[in-house]
């Protein structure tokens, strides 16, 4: 969960998307051709030129973009920031229904890829050889564009995740950093005990976290087959061992109840309120540009485990670049997404921060061995990297997982503002899935 | 501030009637020379005020604190450091300078959209005032009905009528939804009704004088408190419109300052995002500032309108 939208604007943005689905509900037409697309014929694309829109709010992408002009003068790329997450989902679903303003290229997060690929807006990248890619990209990334033959984006960056820790705090109250959940739930009560104003972390409700939780304990609660959509977020392994061990944790009052991205939590993050994070490895940049005074306080460690010993993780937050089906100029907006994605400017947004989705950059040793002057010196890649190849593969989400996201403090949230349980909270959130699913046309736990 | 001028004229005149009367107090009349104090209404009005100006105070504090400042110090007190004038500089070339940009985008807005509004109010309010015409009654009915609906809900609808007709993403979308306002042209309607006395315009007509120049020299002088009023209503509406641009405008060039701030602001929600409160703050005391100067300017007028009924009588 990248992005963290104000409630009031989702249920706005909400009621938006659900007004529009009234008007028109019907999917778009197919404008676009099977036909391949060979590198020729993209060269000559180049080579004439024309304009392209892109929708991203991915920063490091301006480079990019500066870079690629730079390289085919005749082409112009308008990128455009049209919101972050949400608000960009919206305008873009908006923007489709109402068949004027789609860019030629879109950015959308793993998690949203489902939704606007079922709905038929993304152009099938295969028939510009896309498919080959597959070794390319780490396992977590490439899955999450790809449904069967069919690749709907291409992996702009990746989430790996990570425990990030305050060893100064961890260090005066002598708490090792833990690497289970176990460990990790002792670790929070001694340091509650200790300093009653620091907690082991914040959370109030993410949706984003609590399915890379489930995600990397092993969870399958959201499986599609077609239209056949299944939710088990009750009886699911996964969903059980989270809910188990952030029961107690919520329980005995040991996270800080402090939403992600707000300036609260960038204070927290400074002044040792909140002692861990475990998030992607595309944090460290947020680390440097916005928790500055604790520059050297953090650092990073692999994921705690679900079991002693285990080598496992998740994937949490990343985006795409995706080729609208409604784009005007596919061919263009294709090339500059492989420029961007697969070729030369991947080392251009490595170098402003960004964490790539490319197995060969994850691998190579000036990448690994890049050290974090904001984590004292460490060479964190190498625990990302790790990370990045320890994502189960069988992991998808819903696809209507944006909807399904924007709902979830309505049920889930209670948990953590009531008596209310987890488990419950998730049952809730099933329910409605369920429904607001089989609405859409799915055929949902039928 | 949602309360008409003829309405606050004439509460206040209630109440001077009404206010001894609930008190078992020697009843005994109030002039305006000796007003009566009561304890308890001026610790309610200081509640007011005190949260009426708390955020205003925050922000103007926060405005002089950098990024590391604004988190490392207590919220209602200024940081060691003074970094106002270098936030300021800062907010207006941040991004090649485009809150600038924005700035300008919404001074557009709000001289078409609010002007124009205005004057569409105050020519249909002066007309359904001072003319009988068959279906006054329907209009009426569809111009309260109209105030009555949320422009939020409208949103929706406009964006695809909009979209249709290719006018989104374009300042158009902005201005000319913005140009109608139910609730100034019923303001305009009663003042008008009230302000200006049909014997005077029959005078004028007596006299010669054409429509139009009897609206441009004998209504319209007496309209002037109404005037500012739905002005400044219309204003503070297109000036704070968020929703509308939202979902019409998706290219940062053409945002009023409202989407822009709130850009800077997600920013601190990306990943790789730089966060900017520090800009967000200063952004929005900027924001603030032509309004607050709007209201000083205007302020006579409407004071001057406020009154101009009370001694009639």
């Amino acid at each position: 969960m990248r992005t963290m939208t104000r409630r009031a604007m989702r249920g706005v943005g909400l009621l938006c998307a659900a007004a529009l689905s009234l008007t028109a509900c019907g999917s778009s037409e197919d404008t676009g051709s099977d036909e391949a697309v060979s590198g020729g014929d993209l060269r000559a694309a180049l080579k004439e030129g024309g304009s392209i829109t892109v929708w991203a709010w991915e920063p490091t992408l301006k480079q990019v973009v500066s870079d690629f002009e730079k390289e085919y003068p005749k082409v112009k790329v308008k990128l455009v920031n049209a919101g972050t997450g949400n608000d960009q989902y919206t305008a873009l679903q908006n923007a489709v229904q109402a068949g004027s303003g789609v860019p030629d290229v879109a950015q959308v997060e793993y998690y949203a890829l489902g939704q606007f690929a079922l709905g038929k807006s993304l152009e099938d990248l295969s028939r510009y050889g896309a498919d080959e890619f597959k070794d390319d990209y780490s396992p977590g990334p490439w899955n999450s564009v790809t449904v069967g033959d069919a690749v709907y984006a291409l992996p702009m960056d990746s989430g790996p995740m990570a425990l990030f820790y305050n060893k100064k705090v961890l260090d005066k109250h002598q708490i090792a950093t833990p690497t289970t959940w176990d460990e990790y739930l002792e670790a929070a009560r001694a340091l509650h005990a200790a300093d009653p104003k620091a907690y082991i972390a914040n959370d109030t409700g993410d949706a984003g976290f609590t399915t890379s939780m489930i995600w990397q304990a092993g969870g399958t609660p959201f499986k599609t087959r077609d239209t056949e959509v299944t939710v088990d977020l009750t009886a699911d392994k996964g969903v059980t061992a989270f809910t188990e061990v952030w029961q107690k944790l919520l329980d005995e009052k040991l996270l800080a109840p402090i939403e992600n991205w707000s300036d609260e939590w960038y204070k927290g993050l400074a002044d040792g309120t909140i002692a861990t994070l475990s998030t992607g490895a595309w944090m460290p940049a947020n680390f440097v540009s916005g928790v500055e005074s604790a520059s050297g306080d953090w650092r990073a460690a692999a994921l705690p485990q679900w079991e002693k010993g285990g080598e496992v993780s998740s994937e949490n937050g990343g985006s795409s670049l995706a080729v609208m089906k409604a784009g005007k100029n596919k061919d263009l907006a294709y090339a500059f997404n492989e420029y961007a994605n697969h070729s030369e400017g991947v080392q251009a947004r490595i170098k402003a921060g960004a964490f790539p989705a490319t197995t060969a950059d994850l691998a190579s040793p000036s990448f690994l061995d890049t050290p974090f002057p904001y984590f004292g010196g460490q060479k964190a890649n190498e625990i990302f990297a790790r990370s990045a190849s320890q994502v189960p593969e069988d992991w998808s989400y819903l696809p209507f997982q944006v909807y399904a996201n924007s709902i979830f403090n309505d049920s889930v949230g209670k948990a953590y503002v009531s008596d209310t349980k987890l488990a419950e909270g998730l049952k809730q959130w099933q329910k409605a899935a369920v429904t607001y699913g089989n609405d859409q046309g799915f055929s949902v736990n039928k | 501030m949602s309360a008409p001028s003829f309405t606050a004229e004439q509460t206040s005149r209630r109440s001077t009637h009404r206010a001894p009367a609930t008190r078992r107090a020697p009843r005994r009349r109030h002039t305006a020379g000796r007003p009566r104090r009561s304890m308890v209404l001026t610790l309610l009005m200081g509640l007011t005020a005190l949260y009426a100006l708390m955020p205003l105070a925050w922000l103007v504090i926060n405005a002089t604190k950098t990024q590391k400042g604004l988190l490392d110090s207590f919220g209602l007190w200024f940081s060691g450091d003074f970094a106002l004038w270098d936030n300021i500089s800062q907010t207006l070339t941040y991004d090649d300078g485009i809150f600038v940009r924005w700035f300008l985008n919404t001074l557009l807005y709000v001289v078409v959209g609010a002007g124009g509004a205005t004057f569409l109010a105050v020519l249909g309010g002066y007309g359904l005032a001072k003319f009988d015409f068959a279906g006054k009654r329907a209009v009426f009915a569809t111009v309260i009905g109209a105030v009555a609906v949320p422009a939020t809900a409208l949103a929706v609808p406009t964006f695809l009528m909009f979209s249709k007709m290719g006018l989104t993403n374009t300042p158009w979308a902005v201005i000319i939804p913005s140009l109608i306002s139910p609730f100034g042209l019923y303001l305009m309607w009663v003042f008008a009704a009230e302000a200006v006395p049909t014997e005077l315009l029959e005078a004028a007509r007596m006299d010669g004088s054409g429509e139009l120049r009897t609206f441009f020299r004998v209504a319209l002088p007496l309209l002037t408190p109404g005037i500012v009023t739905v002005l400044l209503f219309t204003m503070v509406q297109t000036w704070n419109n968020y929703f509308l641009p939202l979902i019409m405008i998706k290219n940062p060039d053409w945002y009023p300052l409202t989407l822009g701030l709130n850009a800077w602001n997600q920013q601190a929600s990306t990943a790789g995002g730089q966060p900017v409160f520090n800009l967000v703050i200063t952004g929005s005391l900027l924001t603030i500032v032509p309004l607050i100067i709007a209201f000083l300017l205007l302020q006579r007028y409407w004071q001057s309108g406020l009154a101009a009924g009370s001694v009639k009588g």
